[in-house]
């Protein structure tokens, strides 16, 4: 059976192990997002607490992930929980370093400027900082997805969703006829996922980061 | 815009009173007991070298530097204590580089302190479009454009317009020429005088340069380390008569050329010269040449402006031909010209004159090398004895306080 004969038969699983895919990576971004900008708006104007997020953080995206969502089974059991757990974790380092270094990087001028016309902290954060420092955190957004799509592969040796379930039977099987199209057709998926995912950042990018500051 | 200037809030006056900022982990204050008022429409400039602890003091004004001692009454009412937003958003704020949010257009940096304030869309709307006319930048062309479409002068004045946008009574300027060009910032300077003159708001304006404190102030404070007046007074006086080496040495060489600065054309005697008007018969103009004792008269031409000056010999050797005859005149000064532009064109005319223009160029009389030189010695004589009686005041002030304190009576001002 060539490659594109492997993918007629099992377009149907394929594409649910896609979309699952996708899903997975998609909530877990927006839930990394969420948390990411949040520990960088609550750290960023303390030099250590910046730094210890960052550290954190950064510790997080050293353990393996095989290794992570082992030592996550026996905690939150198996399936779609370690699942989200370890790609939340990992989807945070880029986003709150860059979130931390945005904030920091918005021009102390400007904010002089903000205080000085009577914007309240709140004020300041929403109209001026955070736009500023949008750029920058969109940038890690997409860093992070891109790491959590191949991390989201491993999922599936914790029984999670996705595209890792076909790479995983594949090796499982070697040397049966389908293996190879398996495994390949998993990580092709992915990748091409992928790319979806950036073109679709390109347009949120253009969509959101003001004309004033786009490069 | 003129309606609505008529109805704009002017000034508030401002008393500091023994201000200070000291830093932890810093012995010496940054800004030692800086006590001063200033009046309600006025327009002070700190100048002083870096590092005098001016911005600081400009800063603790708006309460952006918190002050660790003293008070500081805006329009009367102690601000030391309320809230520093609510302060703020009626306190103007222009900094050096306008500190416009590069994020937002022209019209919605603008209009951020007015719907702060909660004003309604509608008036916010309106109020952008009469702050873009009256810093001289159409509305239409301007609005929807971003900070970094501007070219640094225009974005200054978007600036400025920002600061005035809430019509606050006060207007905090710290540096805010400071990075354009040269020729732009003079533009700027110009503007500005313009637009305090429409306007009457109470000024602080920080600078470094002597030249612009000149320009602006209607009182200059001259400071020194730790932000220490060491003279405040009106720009004439602190030229004719610096309090000590400190001051004599900020204000530089050729102070008498720059008083020339503060002097109109309008405010010293322009002499009457005979004139003829091209339609003039000759026989006229001869008459007029022989009748004048002087050797020389001023053609004008049709319209009453300045054209030629016509010598004795002139029309002998032009064989009667008004066209040929004479040397036609080059430059002039209005009568709103510094005496040191006049100078400049009085030195540059090869009989040491020139003619002085009104409305539409014509004609109104003339300065020469004599009359300059003799209105600058008058006018430095007045400032001189100005600044003699004025430091007399002080130091009786001064000796009135000291005598207070000594009975027991506190720091209270002298009245």
């Amino acid at each position: 059976m060539t490659f594109w004969e492997f993918l007629g038969s099992r377009h149907q699983q394929l594409l649910t192990d896609a979309g699952q895919h996708a899903s997975a990576v998609f909530q877990c971004m927006v839930v990394a997002t969420v948390l990411g900008v949040l520990i960088g708006v609550a750290t960023y104007r303390s030099e250590w607490a910046g730094n210890l997020a960052t550290v954190a953080t950064s510790t997080v995206l050293t353990i393996p992930s095989l290794a992570m969502i082992g030592l996550l089974i026996p905690i939150v059991g198996l399936g779609v929980p370690p699942t989200v757990t370890a790609l939340t974790l990992y989807g945070l380092l880029p986003i709150v370093r860059n979130a931390i270094v945005g904030l920091r990087g918005v021009d102390p001028s400007l904010v002089d400027a903000a205080k000085g016309i009577g914007m309240s902290r709140t004020a300041r954060l929403l109209r001026v900082e955070l736009p500023l420092a949008w750029p920058p955190v969109l940038t890690g957004i997409r860093v992070s997805t891109q790491m959590l799509m191949g991390i989201a592969a491993i999922a599936a040796y914790a029984s999670g969703p996705g595209l890792g379930n076909e790479i995983f039977r594949g090796i499982a099987s070697l040397g049966s006829k389908n293996a190879l199209n398996q495994v390949l057709a998993g990580t092709l998926g992915i990748i091409v996922l992928a790319l979806l995912f950036d073109a679709a950042y390109v347009l949120l990018g253009k969509l959101t980061i003001p004309r004033g500051i786009r490069v | 815009m003129s309606e609505t200037t008529a109805t704009a809030t002017t000034g508030a006056t401002i008393e500091l009173e023994n201000l200070t900022k000291r830093y932890p982990g810093n012995p010496q204050p940054a800004v030692d007991n800086v006590s001063m008022e200033i009046g309600a429409g006025e327009t002070v400039v700190f100048v002083g070298p870096s590092g005098c602890g001016k911005s600081t003091t400009l800063k603790m004004i708006n309460r952006l530097i918190e002050p660790t001692g003293g008070r500081i009454r805006i329009g009367g009412e102690d601000v030391t204590d309320i809230d520093p937003v609510k302060l703020r958003r009626k306190i103007g704020y222009a900094i050096q580089s306008s500190g416009l949010f590069p994020h937002l257009t022209v019209a919605q940096n603008i209009a951020l302190v007015p719907r702060m304030t909660g004003w309604s869309k509608a008036r916010t709307r309106d109020r952008v479009e009469e702050m873009l006319d009256l810093v001289g930048l159409d509305p239409g062309e301007f609005r929807h454009r971003y900070p970094r479409q501007l070219s640094g002068g225009q974005q200054q004045r978007v600036g400025v317009a920002r600061a005035l946008a809430a019509d606050p009574p006060v207007l905090l300027m710290d540096e805010p020429f400071g990075a354009v060009d040269p020729i732009t910032r003079d533009h700027l300077q110009d503007e500005l005088i313009r637009l305090q003159h429409e306007l009457h708001k109470t000024i602080v304006f920080v600078t470094h340069d002597f030249d612009e404190a000149i320009k602006l102030g209607d009182r200059i404070a001259v400071l020194r380390e730790r932000s220490h007046i060491a003279q405040f007074d009106t720009p004439e006086a602190i030229l004719t008569n610096p309090a000590d080496d400190f001051v004599s040495g900020f204000v530089g060489a050729g102070a008498a050329l720059k008083r020339l600065n503060l002097t109109r054309v309008r405010d010293v005697g322009i002499t009457d010269y005979p004139t003829v008007t091209v339609d003039d018969p000759l026989q006229h103009i001869f008459d007029r040449l022989r009748a004048s004792g002087s050797n020389e008269i001023l053609l004008l031409d049709r319209r009453g402006r300045p054209y030629k000056w016509l010598r004795r010999g002139d029309l002998m050797r032009a064989k009667g031909s008004l066209a040929r005859a004479g040397t036609p005149v080059h430059d002039t000064v209005t009568r709103d010209a510094t005496l040191r532009d006049a100078l400049e064109a009085v030195l540059t005319d090869n009989a040491g004159r020139v003619a002085v223009t009104g409305r539409r160029g014509a004609y109104e009389g003339v300065v020469d090398m004599e009359t300059l030189m003799n209105s600058v010695h008058e006018m430095l004589e007045a400032d001189r004895l100005d600044a003699l009686a004025h430091q007399h005041d002080l130091e009786e002030a001064r000796a009135e306080r000291t005598r207070a304190e000594q009975e027991g009576r506190g720091g209270e001002p002298a009245p």
